[in-house]
């Protein structure tokens, strides 16, 4: 079984992890796009770790003995790859986006400056 | 500003030709249907200036725009709905436009159901108006799970709103230059629709809905599959409980 000091100390975490997430939500840091795996990793957070009876019948199936709170840095751990990963998709996106904005921004300039020349030129 | 001014005749309502009009149309790859909605909003009132935004259309959507005389405002990527509907609403304020209609790019909303939808506003009666496909004759056609979810989301919405809401995805609507100001502020981004109607109620705008028919798709998809549904709707809810404590962009007393 989980030590209950451990489970008090990851519950209390958890916990302030999604009032820290709803909070940037809330004062609009954080769009809520990209805010829903963060949202399910704190709510699976502190599931785990308020449940301690559940945490340790999961620790159970997965094998693992001795120490069921291993859990849950795996489903932490797990969780972080996970965003991480949507972060770099997000990134990509991002990247080609201030290519083509970038292009645009070009391509106007030149074209004002062109007009602007053909105006004075009249 | 526009050349159809020029050889107009009397639009339908002395009340409309008075006031400086805009129909904005929002369209991603709509080049067989653009055409016809210009061509229908003309009809409806040839003194209505017409901007097309294209979200990132990689089809003819622009060229077929402009070759019917409307504005075109190309975005350089799809920005989706919500940003692809407040670029057209900052044209419209930073454009002096005292009126607004908003009709999708894909023909589902009859132009020829504007006056309908523009009278409460005409009338000092509301600042915004919403054409809703249930509040009426039950002729719209869609998938199950479709309708089922649009139940759904009208039920929060009124219990938001305080005010009975048939359908909150609608976006066949008219609007003031105070709705105009409000959504040219600050627009959502992912449902607009939706949680544009809460802003609304929060920022005490009169909103009034209008019982008009929507028509299928001639040609191409929407842009939500009947897959997504339950995904979609799960988004939108929690989209709308964190639209009900954000910090408001536009001041609220002040809209």
């Amino acid at each position: 079984m989980t030590p209950l000091k451990v489970s008090i100390a990851a519950t209390i975490v958890s916990v302030l992890l999604l009032v820290g997430v709803f909070e940037l939500i809330r004062s609009r840091r954080l769009r809520e796009r990209y805010a829903l795996l963060w949202l399910l990793t704190g709510v699976l957070l502190v599931v785990l770790s308020a449940w301690r009876g559940g945490l340790n019948t999961i620790a159970g199936w997965l094998g693992v003995r001795g120490y069921p709170p291993a859990v849950l840095f795996a489903v932490g751990l797990l969780f972080v790859i996970l965003v991480l990963l949507h972060y770099s998709t997000v990134i990509s996106r991002l990247t080609d986006q201030n290519v083509v904005l970038a292009q645009r921004l070009a391509l106007l300039e030149t074209k004002l400056a062109e007009s602007e020349r053909q105006a004075t030129s009249e | 500003m526009s050349t159809e001014a020029l050889t107009a005749p009397s639009p339908p309502d002395t009340r409309l030709a008075a006031r400086k009009r805009i129909a904005i149309v929002p369209a991603y790859n709509e080049e067989r249907n653009i055409g016809r909605v210009i061509g229908e909003l003309r009809a409806f009132d040839h003194g209505l200036d017409i901007v097309v935004v294209s979200d990132g259309s990689v089809d003819r959507t622009v060229e077929v725009a402009r070759e019917h005389g409307a504005h075109v405002i190309r975005l350089p990527f799809n920005l989706g709905i919500g940003g692809a509907v407040q670029t057209g609403f900052r044209y419209a304020w930073e454009n002096g436009y005292e009126l607004a209609v908003r009709v999708d790019g894909d023909g589902q909303h009859d132009p020829a159901q504007l006056a309908r939808v523009l009278e409460p506003v005409l009338a000092g009666e509301a600042d915004i108006v919403v054409g809703s496909r249930f509040a009426g004759d039950p002729g719209y056609r869609s998938s199950a799970a479709r309708r089922v979810g649009i139940r759904v989301l009208a039920w929060v919405v009124s219990a938001i709103a305080r005010q009975r809401v048939t359908d909150s995805t609608s976006g066949f609507q008219a609007l003031n230059r105070r709705a105009i100001r409000l959504f040219a502020g600050d627009y959502p981004h992912d449902y607009p629709e939706v949680e544009g109607m809460v802003m609304v109620i929060r920022h005490r705008l009169r909103l009034r809905e209008v019982p008009v028919s929507m028509r299928a798709r001639e040609h191409g998809r929407s842009s939500i599959g009947a897959l997504g549904s339950i995904y979609y709707m799960a988004k939108v809810l929690l989209a709308l409980f964190v639209g009900l404590f954000r910090r408001t962009v536009v001041p609220l007393e002040d809209a």
